[in-house]
């Protein structure tokens, strides 16, 4: 066994879970041990929590609303690369590009920050986000692991 | 997951001891609960205790702007203590402590309170 996972060069999973508030820890501690198998560093691992669980926690709260639905995560390691898929088939975003902008909220009553994509967008190396009203949204975040100088060191 | 946050009334000082995993889950019973608290008692201060939290996300930082503000329509204060530095990453990037002070301990953050009645 040991000998095969040396040799492995792209794997994934993918998992299909409901739009608790519970599973945005899951989601997160899932990713943590999924992105382990490259090795990362403790704030890599951190930075890799904290994205998944604000993209998760955007399905759960704006994607579904607060209601019930399918959120759908994706991990893939290739090249020392994690892609991380988030997907929901919630209500989806009329304006990706101000939905990104830091400090907007579309919930604003509800004592949001605003700082969910700025957070995804700081911790990831890059965060690209496909929606469309009434089909729903996927964010898919990808980070190289084994990078020596964070920005935010 | 059970909830572990504590929240304890000293004076008029609502000290609120964080979860583990300050996100979006366990930050629902947290706003009801100091809600409640708010109403139901004279509170002029709130000290944020993060001696237990390992992880936060952006949904904590809504908590303690939430809170802030609340407290600011009653002319109150809002502290933070005891962060670890990844939860310190964090507050740091999302600009908070421009409004919310940090202290070291609980008891630092008490006593800055008792120096500015």
């Amino acid at each position: 066994m040991d000998k095969n996972i040396v040799n492995v060069k792209k794997e994934s999973v993918t998992i299909q879970m409901e739009s608790y508030s519970h599973n945005e820890q899951f989601a997160r501690v899932v990713a943590a041990v999924f992105a382990s198998r490259l090795d990362p560093t403790v704030e890599e691992i951190e930075d890799i929590k904290t994205a998944v669980s604000e993209a998760v926690t955007n399905a759960v709260i704006h994607g579904y609303e607060g209601g019930q639905g399918i959120v759908e995560l994706r991990l893939e390691l290739e090249d020392k690369v994690l892609t991380v898929e988030v997907k929901d088939g919630g209500v989806g975003i009329p304006d990706v590009e101000k939905a990104m902008e830091p400090l907007y909220t579309s919930k604003p009553s509800s004592e949001r920050s605003g700082m969910g994509f700025s957070f995804m967008e700081a911790f990831m190396d890059s965060v690209d986000v496909w929606s469309e009203p009434g089909k729903g949204t996927k964010v898919t975040m990808k980070k190289k692991i084994g990078n020596e100088f964070s920005r935010f060191a | 997951m059970e909830d572990d946050t504590k929240y304890v009334l000293e004076d008029h000082t609502l000290i609120i001891e964080l979860p583990k995993e300050l996100d979006h889950h366990s930050s629902i019973g947290l706003k009801e609960e100091t809600e409640k608290l708010m109403s139901a008692h004279f509170i002029r201060r709130i000290i944020f205790d993060f001696q237990n939290t390992m992880f936060m996300d952006s949904s904590g930082i809504g908590v303690l702007l939430g809170r802030y503000k609340r407290m600011q329509s009653a002319k109150g204060e809002v502290a933070v203590c005891s962060v670890d530095e990844r939860v310190n990453r964090i507050l740091k990037m999302s600009g908070i402590y421009q409004i919310i002070k940090k202290y070291d301990t609980r008891t630092q953050a008490l006593a800055a309170f008792e120096q500015g009645k």
